[in-house]
């Protein structure tokens, strides 16, 4: 039923950590970012390795519970108990870590983190399309680098910002290849092998690495295609999964989803297809900060307002993906996102008349089959 | 002989409803510990008291919260599916059903061949639940079954929607010397307002059923009418509907076969 190929990252994470190790006690530094909208090409320039440690385990949540309130988004909770207790590898290598006011949780937890890590927060806008919020978005570009440069102790050149432009580039082309291969009906990854792919990939420290392994898996793919294979029939029910982030350790809607008979062919959330679109112009006339700038202010993430754009790309892949039925997950205390559901729900409802299920959860398992049952019933309306 | 069985093993009591052609037979009774035994057991007593050999069944469909634990079922449906399709073939061209029962609740939309186009289910707790009227009933005296059959009073604000804190304000209430009565009344509209809500979440609605165990309370019934200003039916077999419905899904199996 899988492809074999696939259990090449299976333990990607798991591998990369003693590279990380080595890397460490060769001098290199290793820059944390917590979210889709820290520029990673900037610690890539630097000279120094980007991790990602947004917290996707239920683990530490008891720990983080401790100093932060409880009614409080899980990913929140996971990502601040992951370094207080210093139990991720990833975060305990950081020399730095890059967060963002993306929402209230977030910025006032990170005034937390600081007690034990050095933290540097970016300010975002919170409203794409106004002209002062490119100025601000570059002048956050700007401190950022600065910050960097000073605590990595090295010179960020213009050269090396290009060099590591065209690299992001052509790996989230890569990752967007490979999701978009699942356009094919009947489908040919489920939805907990995407996520698999997309979340260890993002845990290898060599990014031309990361490019090879996906075309590799994308070949693979086309030619067992080729020889009829897929993952389940023309008439298994294609969801699109909307909404908060999702990451190995919080994947149980994808589960109960593929143990029910439906199929997740798509994400659309970040880390999944949101920002794959999104390439960095490559233009050697330009500020390359203003480039990276103009970039990072296009993610359609709910803590923007008005964010129209997420609306744009999911009825564009609902059409793309020919979608039977849309999930939008929430974590729970996650406002914008679950305040945003309601446009969600008209889009799918009412312009593109699919079934729409409205999810709100935590980490925890306590909830399974209360949730099984509302998936249940969602694929049995199809 | 088609004859099909569709049993619904709630939390609270586990419905059995034998369909045969037109002729239909149904039991009612306490689910208990075990949603397995009472599946099973419900379905042999069924059988006896309508006077059917078991070999003549020929599908048999499982829902409610005990639906997989009945592995000798040929399918297992969601009550969702299976409430849609029991209500609107005892209330036809109804479009929105309200199910209340003894351990969730729910409101779905649907077409006029029963088929579910939207729903919305409460919160992982008892919140406004048959459990929580069972509950507010011990902590007043009196009976669950009786409770819609007080004489009507001016309604309680009741602001708790928890059942452990609804019970501590009921208790705090008390002390205050408000009738038990009123007390009541304002635990129905409690009720009704959240679910009117849930409603008016999944838009537009005119024939509104109301089923599952906390249908059988006027009370309820009433203050739901009044907040969605609207007829709002409840069948004779309010109870039955997840069980017809699971019945008729199975004769539908039987004629794809």
């Amino acid at each position: 039923m899988k492809v074999n190929f696939l259990e090449s990252f299976n333990d990607i994470r798991d591998k990369n950590m003693l590279t990380l190790k080595e890397a460490k006690e060769n001098g290199q530094k290793v820059v944390g970012f917590y979210c889709t909208y820290g520029p990673q090409e900037l610690a890539i320039a630097a000279g120094a390795i980007p991790v990602g440690l947004c917290g996707t385990r239920e683990e530490p949540i008891a720990a983080a519970e401790a100093d932060l309130p409880r009614n409080l988004c899980p990913l929140i909770k996971s990502s601040y108990g992951f370094g207080k207790t210093d139990k991720c590898p990833y975060f305990h290598f950081s020399d730095i870590v890059i967060g963002e006011t993306t929402c209230d949780g977030k910025k006032k937890m990170f005034e937390l983190m600081r007690k034990f890590k050095k933290v540097h927060v970016m300010n975002l806008p919170q409203h794409q399309h106004q002209p002062a919020s490119l100025e601000m978005m570059y002048e956050e570009m700007v401190r950022l680098k600065k910050v960097l440069e000073a605590e990595l102790d090295t010179e960020i050149t213009d050269e090396a910002i290009g060099a590591a432009i065209n690299v992001v580039n052509r790996e989230r082309k890569a990752l967007k290849a490979l999701f978009d291969l699942n356009q094919n009906k009947p489908a040919l990854f489920s939805g907990s092998d995407l996520l698999k792919v997309s979340f260890q990939i993002s845990f290898h420290s060599d990014r031309e690495e990361r490019i090879s392994l996906l075309n590799t898996l994308i070949n693979e793919t086309k030619e067992k295609a080729k020889e009829g294979y897929c993952v389940g029939d023309s008439s298994t029910p294609r969801i699109l999964l909307t909404g908060t982030p999702v990451g190995l350790g919080c994947e149980k809607v994808i589960n109960l989803v593929e143990e029910s008979g439906g199929l997740v062919v798509t994400m659309e959330n970040c880390g999944s297809y949101k920002t794959l679109d999104l390439s960095v112009a490559e233009d050697s006339s330009q500020d390359k900060l203003m480039l990276l700038a103009q970039r990072y202010l296009k993610i359609p993430c709910s803590v923007m307002t008005p964010n129209t754009d997420r609306l744009t790309l999911l009825e564009k892949m609902i059409d793309d993906f020919k979608i039977d039925g849309v999930i939008d997950l929430t974590w729970q205390a996650c406002h914008t996102y679950n305040i945003e559901s309601y446009f969600v729900a008209d889009l799918v409802k009412s312009k593109a008349n699919l079934p729409f299920l409205h999810l709100e959860t935590d980490y925890s398992n306590s909830d399974l089959e209360t949730l099984r049952l509302r998936i249940n019933a969602f694929l049995e309306m199809m | 002989m088609s004859l099909v069985a569709g049993i619904d093993v709630g939390s609270t009591s586990t419905k059995a409803v034998l369909l045969n052609g037109s002729e239909n037979h149904h039991l009612i009774r306490p689910t208990g510990w075990s949603p397995r035994d009472a599946g099973t057991a419900i379905l042999e007593d069924l059988l006896k008291i309508s006077g059917f050999p078991k070999d003549q069944l020929k599908k048999i469909v499982a829902t409610g919260y005990g639906r997989v634990s009945l592995t000798f079922s040929d399918k297992a449906v969601t009550e969702i599916t299976c409430h849609a399709r029991g209500a609107a073939y005892l209330v036809p061209e109804l479009d929105t059903i309200i199910d209340i029962g003894g351990q969730d609740s729910k409101v779905i939309k649907v077409n006029s061949f029963g088929q579910v186009l939207d729903f919305f289910m409460n919160d992982k707790c008892a919140a406004g639940t048959g459990r929580f009227l069972q509950i507010m009933a011990n902590a007043l005296g009196f009976d669950v079954s009786d409770l819609g059959n007080l004489p009507p009073e001016e309604p309680v604000t009741i602001s708790n929607m928890c059942t452990v804190f609804a019970e501590s304000e009921v208790i705090g209430l008390l002390a205050q010397g408000v009738s038990k009565n009123a007390m009541v009344a304002g635990l129905h509209q409690a009720i009704a307002r959240r679910i009117s809500s849930m409603v008016r979440k999944l838009g537009n609605y005119d024939r509104i059923v109301f089923t599952g165990g906390v249908a059988l309370n006027r009370g309820v019934h009433q203050c739901l009418e009044n907040e969605l200003s609207k007829n709002v039916y409840v069948p004779e077999k309010c109870q039955l509907a997840g069980a017809l419905g699971a019945a008729l899904i199975a004769q539908d199996l039987l004629r794809k076969d």
